[in-house]
């Protein structure tokens, strides 16, 4: 079980959280204004990405906020995590991610 | 009673306690401190298990967790009863039955060792090979019979009266290893100040300092056994440190989370009923060092399985700890130094060593010093076989040219009663692999040594590939000071004890002696409990199978219970030198927890029976109950499904229930539906986003119903938005969607649109909510609510009001899931119980009627509303349930982008239509698919499939919704339903809603 750090209540488990998968772009201000490849290049594309991928959490048995965090999807290691809106911790290796 | 191989003197055992048990019925007798192992072993027994594939007499070869043999049953007491225990690890308690596993009708006398004749007709790979046709005859005469024939112990067939608990723990260090490297870095960490536990999964900790000998290397300038003892003193006079003995560590997961599995009761002479009988920990320490140790391997030769076989460390361990010789006349056949102690030791407690084969042409000085003691040391000799019926009773010995191949000419057979093997030792890194580390081939190990470690993660001693205590020792502490360092605390500065050991030479591997196991490979076992030869991994290799994964699952080798401890490398090395390969080209097969075997109920821990998941009960659960509730499961929630009368059937129950809301009032309980509250300045800005409906006009004590879409279009739950106030909401979910959606709305308010100021707060457990519908309803609500105009004009459908019932203020929420005159209730939980049965008391002369689940899936049905998880099933859109009419064109939102996709669009997208079967009585069963009309038996492409179904007693007939190809939607299309066990159901394509469409009776 991995130990994920929640910004606001340190290393928590795993069984505390909900992961909502990888954090992609915003999402666009007015969908209808998108053609219909650009619509679902939004909803569908994922880089799912080996190596550091960025990631929304949820601490729904906890604080009850969203965050988001790196994990190398190589070995699960945990890198770091941070509020929404917030930066990224630096040297995280995200390279363009974001 | 005599134990005839117990010696008079010595051992950690307790001469004045002694213990009766049994095996296979006969009793015996040991000692206290003895494992089942030790014993047998005291008493002479060594033939204890047949194979597993052969039937081949097997005994005890080793003194650990590693044994690949002697797997017994073990009971101890009624309904405590474990297969396939390890004798190795089962300490011995009064009144303890073994009963060995896989013979018949006797361990001595076994039908199935014909096996054993027949093994050049069972290769690798047979029952793929013989029983892959003809089809189904596998599963009815195959299996049933190779079942009966193969396999390991028999299942306990009754509960297990034992208690299991969990116990979650922290610590800065996590010591896995109670021998001298781990010991030593425990008492560094502590002395350092640092929180450390330690596990070790023998009884007592020491490792092999604590099972060698008289040869066990000096520490500190006195005996082993004198430092061990002032170790253990001052690690428990740490306050920080704990340790724990007979603790296994199961597993190590990425995250350094590992599982520990005490073994709490099992060894206790006098059990405590307080205590439970294991104890799973769950510990996240900061750093781990793994200090495990390794294992011994056995040789490679033809017939290396007899019983009376053992690894010459096992010896040594059953002399020292047990007084318990495993021979009275030994040959010892190695490759490594650490044989030679063996031999000493026992020499020293009066056993006959009659030959000391060693094919390496310089041993190490410990030969020499066998040597200086009188025993015959046979340099540049080797084992080449051994012979015996149920037992060993000779040793065939040669010696071996340069090129390493025996003379056969110059063979002897030595008589002996053990034959103590060693071929080197393999460190055990599982525990590392297991975390993630990586792990490479170091040739002059002949093993593959630890490379990268897990951050925060080390291994040390002989696990790490110390060939000397001195250097198992410094690695500890260097590894432990590397990890306090990388904690932040102090870096303990020590020096390692100084230890007066032999030098060793290199050993030799198993597998380097190719010309012996030559000899007959058929019988040169390199998996001892699944039975695979070197002609069996010869075999898979001609077959082309040359990965090492393949070559395992293909012969089993490496895939019993002991997951091939002892041979492992030695398989991987012979399928890299019968591929032309270096070992260091493969990678070992994957190592997964668990690292031993371990119970179910240890996992289970305390979730069994009413524990084992969490039940849920709504306010009005003892209110059902009185009133006669028959509940189910919904989830975690109980609700009742009816309210069955003496003698009624729930058929009939629901029925009634039924026709009660529709000619009178009935009564429910509808708490596990899903509420929400949601406040906030942008609270509506937000729901217009998140619901299909629009919103902005929806006026404060008014309610609209609408649906919830993912951004693909699809349904993910529906439910009623009411207005509080301007900017307060309460949103209704489905029982099942309550959690989904809370956290849907959290996730867009909280990720994407954080700049909205909306607070958002389930409070479904804050209410109860008893329905009321029915065409009496409003009379019924007249007598028990005040403060509230009931009359049509002034509360209309889809409107709310707050009112009382007597003093309980309660929300009224004029909805209706049943297609009558209706309202739901909110009544504050605690008050839940009185106002329903207020509503009772106030009106037996309108015969409420307490309807159930059942009633409620009938009466939505009739009307053809949708169930979220009936009607929907995560692909389908609004469009495809006729819902088009909820899909707001003024604004955005979620899911509005995606329904404009062609696929959303195209025109045989399902489509959700009503049936009614020609035959009113026969109900088609949900799930059932839906087949072209006709008189063929149902083929071709399914055109659809029913997603409810009931028997209507508004309508006196059967009734169905089902989802069906958009192109063939047109009501009075006739179908059929594939039924599993009866003729297809003819059925007619509907409107979906079959009573009262215009909504007549809801406005009433």
């Amino acid at each position: 079980m991995l130990l994920i750090h929640c910004p606001w209540c340190g290393p928590r488990e795993e069984v505390e959280m909900q992961c909502g998968g990888e954090a992609g772009a915003p999402r666009p201000a007015d969908p209808m204004l998108l053609d219909d490849v650009a619509w679902t290049t939004w909803l569908r594309g994922r880089r799912n990405r080996k190596g550091p991928q960025v990631e929304a959490w949820w601490h729904q048995a906890g604080c009850g906020r969203w965050f988001l965090l790196a994990r190398d999807t190589r070995d699960d290691r945990v890198l770091g995590s941070w509020p929404i809106g917030a930066a990224p911790p630096p040297d995280l290796g995200l390279g363009d991610e974001r | 009673m005599s134990q005839p191989f117990r010696l008079a003197t010595g051992g950690r055992i307790d001469r004045a306690r002694p213990i009766a048990f049994r095996l296979d019925g006969r009793s015996l007798q040991g000692f206290a401190g003895d494992t089942l192992a030790s014993a047998l072993l005291a008493n002479g027994i060594r033939l204890v298990a047949r194979s597993f594939k052969r039937h081949r007499p097997r005994g005890i070869c080793s003194c650990g967790p590693e044994e690949p043999n002697a797997l017994l049953g073990v009971e101890r007491g009624p309904g405590r009863f474990d297969p396939n225990s390890r004798a190795t690890l089962v300490e011995l308690v009064p009144g303890l039955a073994a009963t060995s596993q896989n013979r018949w009708p006797s361990l001595r006398h076994d039908l199935g060792a014909i096996m054993d004749r027949a093994h050049a007709f069972l290769p690798a790979g047979f029952y793929y090979k013989t029983f892959f046709r003809p089809q189904g005859v596998w599963e009815r005469l195959f299996e049933p019979a190779i079942r009966r024939m193969a396999g390991l112990g028999r299942a306990p067939d009754r509960p297990d009266p034992d208690r299991y608990l969990h116990r979650h723990a922290h610590c800065d260090l996590l010591v896995v290893g109670g021998g001298p490297a781990g010991l030593f870095a425990a008492l560094l960490a502590g002395r350092a100040g640092a929180r450390v536990l330690l596990c070790d999964e023998q009884p007592e900790p020491g490792g092999g300092l604590a099972l060698a000998g008289g040869r066990a290397p000096g520490l500190d300038g006195g005996p082993a056994a004198a430092w061990l003892a002032r170790i253990l003193g001052e690690l428990a006079r740490l306050p920080e440190v704990t340790l724990l003995t007979r603790t296994t560590a199961q597993a190590l997961h990425p995250s350094r989370h590992a599982l520990l599995l005490e073994r709490v009761a099992d060894h206790r002479l006098e059990p405590d009923p307080r205590l439970p009988r294991e104890r799973l920990w769950k510990v996240r320490p900061r750093a781990v060092l793994l200090a495990t140790g390794r294992i011994e391997r056995p040789l490679l030769f033809p017939d290396n399985d007899r019983p009376g076989i053992f690894l010459a460390g096992a010896a040594r361990a059953y002399l020292a700890r047990f007084a318990v010789p495993v021979g009275r006349e030994v040959v010892v056949a190695t490759t490594d130094d650490l044989a030679y102690a063996a031999a000493l030791e026992l020499a020293a407690a009066g056993v006959r060593v009659h030959a000391i084969v060693d094919p390496r042409p310089e041993p190490g000085p410990l030969a020499r010093l066998a040597e200086a003691a009188g025993l015959p040391v046979l340099s540049g000799w080797t084992v080449t076989g051994s012979d015996g019926r149920l037992g060993l009773a000779a040793a065939r010995l040669a010696p071996v040219g340069p090129d390493l191949r025996p003379i056969a000419a110059r063979e002897r057979t030595v008589p002996c009663d053990a034959l103590l093997v060693s071929g080197g030792w393999t460190p055990s890194v599982h525990l590392l692999a297991q975390a993630g580390g990586r792990l490479a081939w170091e040739p002059e190990c002949a093993a593959f040594l630890p490379a990268a470690a897990p951050e925060r993660v080390a291994v040390a001693g002989a696990a790490a590939g110390a060939g000397t205590l001195a250097e198992a020792l410094a690695q500890a502490a260097g590894a432990v000071a590397a990890l306090l360092q990388e904690l932040g605390a102090a870096r303990p500065h020590e020096p390692a004890p100084a230890v007066d050991e032999p030098a060793r030479a290199p050993s030799l591997p198993p597998w380097a002696l190719e010309a012996v196991w030559r000899r007959d490979p058929t019988a040169a076992f390199v998996d001892l409990q699944n039975d695979v030869t070197a002609a069996d991994l010869e075999l898979a290799l001609r077959e082309g199978f040359h990965a090492v994964e393949h070559v395992k699952r293909y012969t089993t080798v490496g895939m019993a219970t002991d997951q091939g401890k002892t041979l492992g490398p030695t398989a991987l090395a012979l399928v890299a030198a019968g591929t032309g390969r270096d070992p260091a080209e493969l990678a070992p097969t994957t190592f997964r927890p668990p690292w031993t075997p371990l119970g179910f109920g240890a996992l289970a821990g305390v979730a069994r029976g009413d524990l084992f998941r969490p039940i849920r009960r709504t306010p009005l659960h003892e209110w059902a109950e009185a009133r006669g509730a028959v509940f189910e499961d919904v989830g975690n929630w109980k609700r009742p499904t009816a309210f069955p009368g003496p003698g009624e059937s729930l058929a009939r129950a629901a029925a009634r229930e039924c026709r009660a809301v529709r000619t009178g009032v009935g009564v429910a309980d509808a708490s596990t539906l899903g509420k929400i509250d949601v406040q906030g300045p942008d609270a509506l800005t937000f729901l217009e986003r998140i619901y299909t409906v629009d919103l902005a006009g929806l006026a404060v004590g008014r309610c609209r119903y609408g649906l919830v879409l993912a951004d693909d279009g699809t349904l993910l739950d529906d439910g009623v938005v009411s207005r509080l106030g301007p900017c307060h909401f309460q949103l209704s979910t489905t029982t099942g969607g309550a959690a989904r959606t809370h956290a849907w709305l959290e996730r867009w308010a909280q990720t994407e649109w954080p700049e909205l100021r909306v607070w958002i707060t389930p409070v479904t457990e804050r209410w109860a909510v008893l329905a009321v519908q029915g065409p009496k309803a409003r009379q019924l609500l007249r007598r028990a609510v005040s403060d509230v105009d009931l009359a049509a004009r002034a509360f209309p459908h889809m409107a709310w009001r707050d009112a009382r019932v007597g003093s309980v203020p309660v929300r009224l929420f004029r909805v209706s899931f049943t297609g009558e005159l209706g309202f739901e209730l909110n009544v504050p939980s605690s008050h839940a119980a009185d106002v329903a049965e207020t509503l009772f008391r106030l009106g037996p002369d309108l015969q409420p009627t307490p309807y159930g689940l059942e009633a409620m899936h009938v009466l939505r049905l009739e009307k053809g509303y949708i169930l979220v998880g009936h009607e929907t099933d995560g692909s389908i859109t609004p469009l495809d349930l006729g819902l088009g009419r909820l899909l707001s064109t003024r604004k955005g939102f979620l899911g509005r982008r995606s329904l404009l996709l062609p696929e959303h669009r195209r025109p045989d997208r399902p489509r959700l239509v009503g049936l009614l079967p020609l035959d009113r009585e026969r109900v088609p069963p949900p799930g059932g698919q839906l087949v072209a009309d006709g008189k063929d038996p149902p083929s071709g492409p399914s055109l659809g499939h029913v997603t409810s179904s009931a028997r209507s007693p508004a309508l006196d007939r059967a009734i169905a919704l089902a989802l069906v190809r958009g192109d063939l939607a047109e009501p009075g299309r006739r179908l059929r339903v594939a039924a599993a066990d009866s003729e297809p159901i003819p059925v007619e394509i509907a409107a979906p809603c079959f009573l009262d469409p215009e909504g007549a009776r809801l406005r009433g």
